[in-house]
C-alpha cells in the first residue's frame, strides 16, 4: 500500500471563513482500499476538511488531487460525478419522496424521450440495498422507516455510483450495536472492493476496530498520519488535544457521601412514570455526584424527568430538605432550586440563533418575571463571569450558539442552569457527542460544582464516565433503581455486569 | 381517515398490501378525501333537486366555466409544491389579458400575440423566481411585489374595457364540439391539455421530482446534487406561464379585457390546490388534486346558482372547506413527524 499511489491527495488545504482560519495548510492523502480516520476535537477543521473534499466548500488555497489529476469541485454534485460520495452525520434525504428515489435522484435512469424510467430505478434501488442486505420496498416513501434503516438507505445513494471514496461524517451515532456492525460489514466489503473509506467517528472503539490509518488535526492543522496498529489510543488523545496524558487523569476527589452527618438535599422515595420509572428510591446528598448507569431503555432519562417536574409523578414522593414537594412543573422545581439538563441539547435546551449571553440569562430572566428585567449591563458581566469561569471558547458572549462546538454548548447550558444557583442539578447526558477533550472538561467541571456544595445527578450511557464523575452509582434496571453503591469499589467491568444482570438474579 | 395501525385481520395479505398501500401512497389520501367531497356534494344535490341537478350539460360547464382557474391551479401546484406561494397569477391573468386585447386592436395577429401574452407572463414569473432565489425574498413577498406590478400594468394598458373580435381567440370559446349531451371547447381542452403535462412533468421528469425534493428539504436536495436554484426558478416561471395562458382563455372566455378581472383569483385557486391536497409546506400534493380542488369549486358555485342564493354562499362555503382542510393537513404532518 506505501507504494503505490494515493488516490486522493490534498496539499496545503487552506480554508479561511472571514477572519477564522478553519484549516490552515493541510496536507492529506487515502489509498485505494483502506479505510482511514480523520481525528481531532471540534474545531480542529474535520468537517472543514470533508466539506472540501466533497465540494460543499471551496478550497481558499491548496490543490486536490484524485486518480493523479488535478480536480475541483464547484457542487456536491461534481464531487459525486468525480466518485466522492458522502453519508452526512445528520441524515440528509428526501423523508417525503419513495427509498428508490433517495437513493438514485440525480442519475436516474431515462427511458425514451428522457422521462424517468421507474421499473428501472425500483430495480437499481432495489440492489444497491440489497448489497447492504436490506429488504425493503423500494416504492415506499422514506419518512415511514426508522431512522437506523434511512441511514442505510443514505449509505445505499452514496455506494449505488462508481464510488471511488466514500466519506462517512459520525455514521454510527444514531445506530445500534447490531446495525453498527452490519454497517462495518458493508465497510469491509467495499473495501475489498478498492473504495477508499474516510471514516469519521468519535467512537474510539470503533475507530480502533474498523480503521487502517489514522489522520490526526488539531485547530485546523496537520498533527500527522499514522498507521493505527502503531498508535496507541493513549497516544492518539494526546495528539488530538496537545496536552500530556497527566492532564486527563482524574480529578481528586473530596469524600463528600462518608460525612458522618450528611445532608440530604433531595430524597425521592417510591417515585412511578409508568411505564418508564417504577418505584424508584434515591437520596441525594449534599456535594455529592450521584452516578446513574443503566442500558438504554432502564429509565436514565424518565428518572431524570420524573425528579426535575417535567413529567408528573404517578405515585412516589419527593422531599427537597425533608420537606415533601410536589413538582408540578419544570417551573416548580426551579423555584425549589431542582434544575434539568435534558440530553437534547440542540431541541429541548439552546436555542441557536440566540446569543451566548440570551442563551445564558433568558432562564434567569424567566423566573424573575417580565416585569423585573436584569439591565442589560448586569446581563452582560453576569453572562462574562459565567463565560470565564467554565472557559467557553471563543469568549464572545454576542456570537449566536449555534456556531460554538458541541462542548462549549453543553457549557452554555450549564452556565445557564447554574445562573439560576441551584440546589440540584439534574445532567442527561451532557457528555454526548462532544470530543474527547471536551468531555474531560465538562466531567472536572461537575467535579468542582459539587465540591462548591451543589448536588448532582449524572447520567451518562458511558460507565466509565459515571464511574469517574460519580461518588455514588445508582444502577437502573428496567425502570428501577436496584442499588446505589460507592463508586471506588467499582471497575467499568464490574458496573458492566451490574447494569447487564438480569434481573432474576438480583435477591 | 384510516388509521396507520395496522389492525390484525384474519388474511395477512390484507394487512401487507394495505401497509404497503400506506408506506407507498399516503399522500394521495387528502386527494381520495377532496374527491370524496366532490361525489357527497353531487349525491346530495341530486337528493336535494330531486334528481334534477346532474346532467351532461351541467358537467361540462363547469369545465368550461373554470379551465382557465384550472390552468392556474397546475402552475399554483409546482409553486406550492417547493413550499413557495405565489399571489401574482390573478393579476399576471389580467395584465396579459389586457396586453394581449390592446395587440390585438392594433391588429397584430393572433398567432403572434398568444405567444407573447404566455412570455409575458414568464418574464414575471422568471423575476418572482429571482427575487425569492437569489435575493432570499420571501416568496409570499416577491410575489406580492408581481402582483402589484402587473395589476399597475393592466391599468397602464387601459383603464377601460377592451373588446376583443379576433375570431381565432374566440373561436377558443365559442366552437363546442358536442358529443350527445356532452360538450367541450378549445379551452376546456387546453386546460386538461396542462392537467396532463403538468403530472407528467411531475411524476416522469428529474424537473418534476426535484420540485418534490426542494419541497421535502432543500438542504438535503443541494447536497444530493440537484439542480435547487434552476428547479426553484422555473416553478415560479412555469405558474407565471400558466398564468399568461390563463390570460388567453380568459379573454376569450368573456370576450373582453379588463384591467380589474381576476381580482381574488390568486386567493380561490391557492384554495383550489389546497383543497386538492397539496401541503402548503412543500413536498406533497399532485395537479390531479389541484385538477379536483377546481372542480369541487366550480360545484359549489354551480350548486349556489342553483339553488338561487346569493354567490357570497360561495366565498362562505369555500372558506369552510379550506379550514377543514388545513386542519386535515396539519393532523397530518404532526402524525408523519410523530412516526420520524
Amino acid at each position: 500500500m506505501e507504494n503505490a499511489l494515493p488516490l486522493v491527495q490534498v496539499t496545503g488545504a487552506t480554508v479561511r471563513f472571514q477572519s477564522d482560519t478553519a484549516l490552515d495548510d493541510v496536507d492529506f492523502r487515502m489509498f485505494a482500499g483502506e479505510v482511514h480516520s480523520l481525528m481531532g476535537e471540534n474545531g480542529a477543521g474535520k468537517s472543514t476538511l470533508i466539506k472540501a473534499l466533497t465540494g460543499a466548500l471551496p478550497l481558499d488555497a491548496g490543490v486536490i488531487t484524485l486518480d493523479g489529476r488535478t480536480v475541483q469541485f464547484a457542487t456536491p454534485h461534481d464531487a459525486q460525478l468525480a466518485g466522492i460520495s458522502t453519508v452526512y452525520q445528520e441524515i440528509d434525504l428526501l423523508p417525503n419522496l419513495t427509498v428508490a428515489e433517495n437513493i438514485a435522484l440525480g442519475r436516474e435512469p431515462r427511458g425514451r424521450l428522457g422521462s424517468i424510467d421507474w421499473p428501472a430505478m425500483r430495480r437499481l434501488a432495489r440492489e444497491a440495498l440489497a448489497d447492504l442486505g436490506l429488504d425493503i420496498d423500494p416504492a415506499s416513501v422514506l419518512a415511514t422507516h426508522p431512522l437506523a434503516v434511512q441511514q442505510l438507505v443514505a449509505i445505499a445513494r452514496a455506494i449505488s455510483t462508481d464510488v471511488k471514496v466514500l466519506v462517512l461524517d459520525e455514521p454510527t451515532s444514531s445506530l445500534d450495536f447490531d446495525e453498527v456492525a452490519e454497517l462495518f460489514r458493508v465497510i469491509r466489503e467495499l473495501k475489498s472492493r478498492g473504495v477508499a473509506i474516510l471514516f469519521v467517528s468519535h467512537f474510539l472503539d470503533q475507530v480502533y476496530e474498523i480503521c487502517d490509518r489514522i489522520t490526526v488535526l488539531r485547530n485546523g492543522r496537520l498533527v500527522g498520519e499514522y498507521l493505527t496498529t502503531e498508535l496507541l489510543r493513549i497516544d492518539l488523545v494526546q495528539k488530538m488535544l496537545g496536552r500530556s496524558a497527566a492532564a486527563l487523569a482524574a480529578r481528586p476527589r473530596l469524600d463528600g457521601y462518608e460525612d458522618p452527618d450528611p445532608s440530604v438535599t433531595l430524597s425521592a422515595r417510591g417515585v412511578t412514570v409508568l411505564p418508564g420509572i417504577a418505584d424508584a428510591d434515591l437520596d441525594l446528598v449534599e456535594g455529592e455526584v450521584l452516578g446513574v448507569a443503566g442500558l438504554l431503555g432502564s429509565g436514565r432519562s424518565e428518572l431524570a424527568r420524573a425528579l426535575t417536574g417535567v413529567d408528573r409523578l404517578e405515585a412516589g414522593i419527593i422531599r427537597i430538605d425533608g420537606q415533601a414537594t410536589r413538582l408540578s412543573s419544570p417551573r416548580r422545581a426551579l423555584s425549589v432550586g431542582v434544575v434539568y439538563s435534558s440530553e437534547n441539547r440542540r431541541t429541548e435546551g439552546l436555542i441557536g440563533e440566540l446569543s451566548v449571553l440570551e442563551n445564558i440569562t433568558l432562564a434567569l430572566q424567566a423566573q424573575r418575571g417580565i416585569l423585573r428585567r436584569i439591565r442589560s449591563a448586569r446581563q452582560r458581566e453576569l453572562a462574562a463571569s459565567w463565560v470565564e469561569a467554565l472557559d467557553i471558547r471563543p469568549p464572545d458572549i454576542d456570537r449566536p450558539v449555534g456556531t460554538l462546538s458541541g462542548g462549549n454548548q453543553q457549557k452554555v447550558l450549564l452556565a445557564r442552569l447554574l445562573a439560576l444557583s441551584p440546589r440540584v442539578i439534574v445532567l442527561d447526558e451532557p457528555t454526548r457527542g462532544i470530543d474527547v477533550g471536551a468531555k474531560v472538561e465538562i466531567q472536572n467541571l461537575v467535579g468542582e460544582l459539587a465540591d462548591t456544595g451543589l448536588s448532582v445527578v449524572f447520567i451518562s450511557a458511558e460507565l466509565e464516565e459515571v464511574l469517574r464523575v460519580g461518588t455514588r452509582v445508582a444502577i437502573l434496571q428496567n425502570g428501577r433503581v436496584v442499588d446505589v453503591l460507592p463508586s471506588d469499589g467499582l471497575t467499568t467491568d464490574s458496573l458492566l455486569a451490574l447494569v447487564a444482570r438480569p434481573e432474576e438474579d438480583e435477591s | 381517515m384510516t388509521s396507520t395501525q395496522v389492525a390484525p385481520a384474519r388474511e395477512s395479505h390484507v394487512v401487507s398490501s394495505r401497509h404497503r398501500f400506506m408506506t407507498r401512497h399516503a399522500s394521495w389520501i387528502p386527494v381520495f378525501a377532496a374527491i370524496a367531497i366532490l361525489v357527497a356534494m353531487v349525491i346530495g344535490a341530486q337528493i336535494y333537486f330531486d334528481g334534477d341537478f346532474l346532467s351532461p350539460p351541467l358537467i361540462s360547464s363547469i369545465l368550461l366555466d373554470n379551465s382557465y382557474l384550472l390552468i392556474l391551479a397546475v402552475g399554483m401546484t409546482f409553486v406550492i409544491l417547493t413550499g413557495g406561494i405565489d399571489l401574482s397569477v390573478g393579476a399576471v391573468m389580467s395584465f396579459t389579458g389586457m396586453f394581449g386585447a390592446s395587440l390585438l386592436r392594433d391588429g397584430l395577429p393572433s398567432g403572434v400575440v398568444a405567444p407573447v401574452m404566455l412570455a409575458c407572463g414568464a418574464l414575471i414569473g422568471l423575476g418572482i423566481g429571482v427575487l425569492v432565489q437569489y435575493f432570499d425574498v420571501q416568496p409570499f413577498i416577491a410575489s406580492l411585489a408581481g402582483m402589484f406590478l402587473a395589476r399597475g400594468l393592466g391599468f397602464v394598458v387601459s383603464l377601460n374595457s377592451i373588446k376583443v373580435t379576433d375570431s381565432s381567440i374566440l373561436w377558443l370559446q365559442r366552437t363546442r364540439w358536442h358529443f350527445g349531451d356532452w360538450y367541450v371547447t378549445a379551452t376546456g381542452i387546453l386546460a386538461l391539455l396542462v392537467v396532463a403535462v403538468g403530472a407528467l412533468l411531475l411524476a416522469y421528469t428529474r424537473f418534476g421530482r426535484t420540485i418534490y425534493a426542494v419541497g421535502g428539504n432543500e438542504q438535503s436536495a443541494r447536497l444530493m446534487g440537484l439542480p435547487v436554484a434552476r428547479t426553484k426558478l422555473l416553478a415560479y416561471v412555469v405558474s407565471g406561464t400558466c398564468a399568461g395562458l390563463a390570460g388567453v382563455v380568459f379573454t376569450a372566455y368573456t370576450g373582453a379585457a379588463y384591467p380589474l378581472n381576476g381580482i381574488g383569483t390568486e386567493l380561490d385557486t391557492i384554495a383550489a390546490v389546497v383543497i386538492g391536497g397539496t401541503l402548503l409546506i412543500g413536498g406533497s400534493g399532485f395537479v390531479v388534486g389541484s385538477m379536483i380542488g377546481v372542480f369541487v369549486y366550480g360545484m359549489i358555485k354551480t350548486i349556489i346558482n342553483f339553488l338561487g342564493v346569493d354567490q357570497s354562499w360561495t366565498r362562505i362555503t369555500i372558506g369552510g372547506l379550506l379550514l377543514l382542510f388545513v386542519v386535515v393537513q396539519r393532523v397530518i404532518v404532526a402524525r408523519s413527524a410523530r412516526r420520524r
